[in-house]
């Protein structure tokens, strides 16, 4: 299995704290990868900066590599716009633009100017509609505010967004925690259908959700990387008792 | 292992490991009394044995129901699924050890019209080593004692020796006397049954050896 993003010994500041530990993992290409563990243990910080979203915070600082198909993003001649545009992010809460559906998933292919003509956008569009599993909900108000959606069918048009501009890795923190069960499970089906094309990191607080939706899990706790591993085995057969703590339910 | 943060969750494994004990002791109960009642020739005791299986199956489905909810109700994962799944298998085993005592207590009422055999009284050194086996399996899971478990398991072997011994003896007898046969097959059927409380002690000692280990185990490779 390929390798898509290779981090070598990671080290994040927020100023004078320490956020992670030397933290080296490599993400498989077409594999969802789940990062799991209690709040502030530097789950959603490690995800930031896959895409140097943490760039973005003044007091931020990132020692070590962070390796996409064998380039160092951190790297100074690389330009971190399209560093974003091939490491896509969605995010907890739905964010759409307060513009029509259509536009909101346009907006990645006009400011990268991704397309030729008028047809090839509507072409982009739907596409990425489709491949977020929404375009036949929204097919005939495709004009309409996207702010006028449920919240399940922004999430997923957050999705399209993301996809729209072709990307190769989509992170997604908490990307269902303010989603029903019903558009959870939707969206669970989604990454599950997006891993073929693409590479997919995903933040959960919701173990039975890393557990079905991924096939590697990482498990962070106190800003270091405890453990990694083949999905099925880490929450039958975690190795570290910290690992087995926290899964279990009886971590304090 | 530190506690679950949500307490109620401790007390269904709790309970899951009590409902489990409390079976295994009751079993071995029957099984001392059915050994009891074929020495004897006790059929009340006999009587008593068949009547009380209806209570351990009784324990058998509680144990299958809380084993079901907790899987619905806590998603466990890991050890704790581990645990679940263990709790299952071992109930299965420790109904059929009890089915095996009331067997046994058929037996006696069987051997009613029959004469006498000597042979009888070989029984209990017969029953020694496999309940002894039951009784450390059950500890063992009790305790998530890999080393106990892994000695049930080696325990075995005797037991087939002593019963493919006690075997010869019956057809000894039997050739010896063809008025032996019909007190003869019962006998030999309660030490069928007997030998078989060892193999699903042996049993009993594999699930314990996935619970503590998360590894299937292979008869290939006991350490």
């Amino acid at each position: 299995m390929d390798i898509k993003i290779d981090v070598k010994h990671l080290n994040l500041f927020y100023a004078e704290k320490q956020a992670l530990h030397d933290v080296s993992i490599s993400l498989q290409s077409h594999q969802t990868t789940a990062l799991i563990g209690p709040s502030g243990c530097g789950k959603s910080s490690f995800l930031r900066c896959l895409n140097r979203m943490n760039d973005i915070i003044p007091s931020a600082r990132c020692e070590g590599q962070v390796i996409l198909d064998g380039e160092d993003i951190y790297a100074r001649s690389v330009d971190v716009v399209e560093v974003r545009t091939r490491v896509g992010m969605v995010f907890q809460k739905p964010n759409p633009f307060p513009r029509s559906i259509f536009e909101n998933v346009a907006y990645g292919p006009r400011i990268h100017g991704l397309f030729k003509s008028k047809a090839d956008l509507n072409d982009i569009v739907e596409g990425s509609l489709t491949r977020a599993a929404l375009f036949n909900e929204v097919k005939d108000r495709l004009h309409q505010p996207a702010t006028r959606l449920s919240g399940g069918q922004q999430q997923r048009l957050c999705i399209a967004r993301a996809i729209a501009v072709n990307p190769e890795v989509i992170l997604m923190d908490e990307p269902c925690s303010a989603l029903d069960p019903i558009a959870t499970a939707k969206v669970e089906e989604l990454i599950d259908d997006l891993r073929e094309k693409f590479t997919i990191v995903i933040v959960t607080h919701n173990l039975q959700q890393a557990a079905r939706v991924s096939q590697k899990t990482a498990f962070f706790h106190s800003g270091y990387l405890v453990e990694e591993g083949e999905t099925g085995a880490l929450f039958t057969t975690p190795q570290d008792e910290r690992t087995q703590g926290y899964i279990t339910g009886r971590y304090g | 292992m530190t506690d679950h943060i949500v307490k109620a969750y401790d007390d269904e494994l709790n309970t899951l490991h009590e409902l489990i004990h409390h079976m295994g002791e009751m079993t071995v109960q029957q099984i001392d009394k059915a050994i009891q009642s074929i020495i004897k020739g006790d059929e009340k005791l006999a009587h008593k044995v068949i009547e009380t299986d209806d209570e351990i199956n009784l324990l058998e489905v509680k144990i299958d129901e809380l084993a079901v909810r907790i899987i619905a109700l806590r998603q466990p994962v890991a050890f704790d699924l581990r645990t679940v799944v263990a709790a299952l298998k071992i109930s299965n085993q420790v109904e059929r050890i009890a089915d095996y005592a009331t067997n046994i207590a058929r037996r006696t009422l069987m051997l009613h019209d029959m004469p006498h055999l000597p042979l009888v009284e070989g029984l209990p050194a017969l029953l020694k080593i496999p309940k002894r086996m039951f009784e450390r399996a059950l500890v063992a899971f009790a305790t998530h004692d890999l080393n106990l478990a892994l000695h049930v398991w080696h325990m075995d072997r005797e037991v087939d020796e002593l019963f493919n011994e006690y075997l010869t003896e019956l057809f000894n007898a039997m050739i010896a006397d063809p008025k032996n046969v019909g007190p003869c097959t019962q006998l030999l059927f309660a030490a069928k049954n007997i030998e078989r409380i060892g193999d699903q002690s042996t049993n009993i000692a594999e699930a314990v050896y996935t619970l503590v280990t998360g590894k299937q185990f292979k008869e290939s490779d006991p350490q």
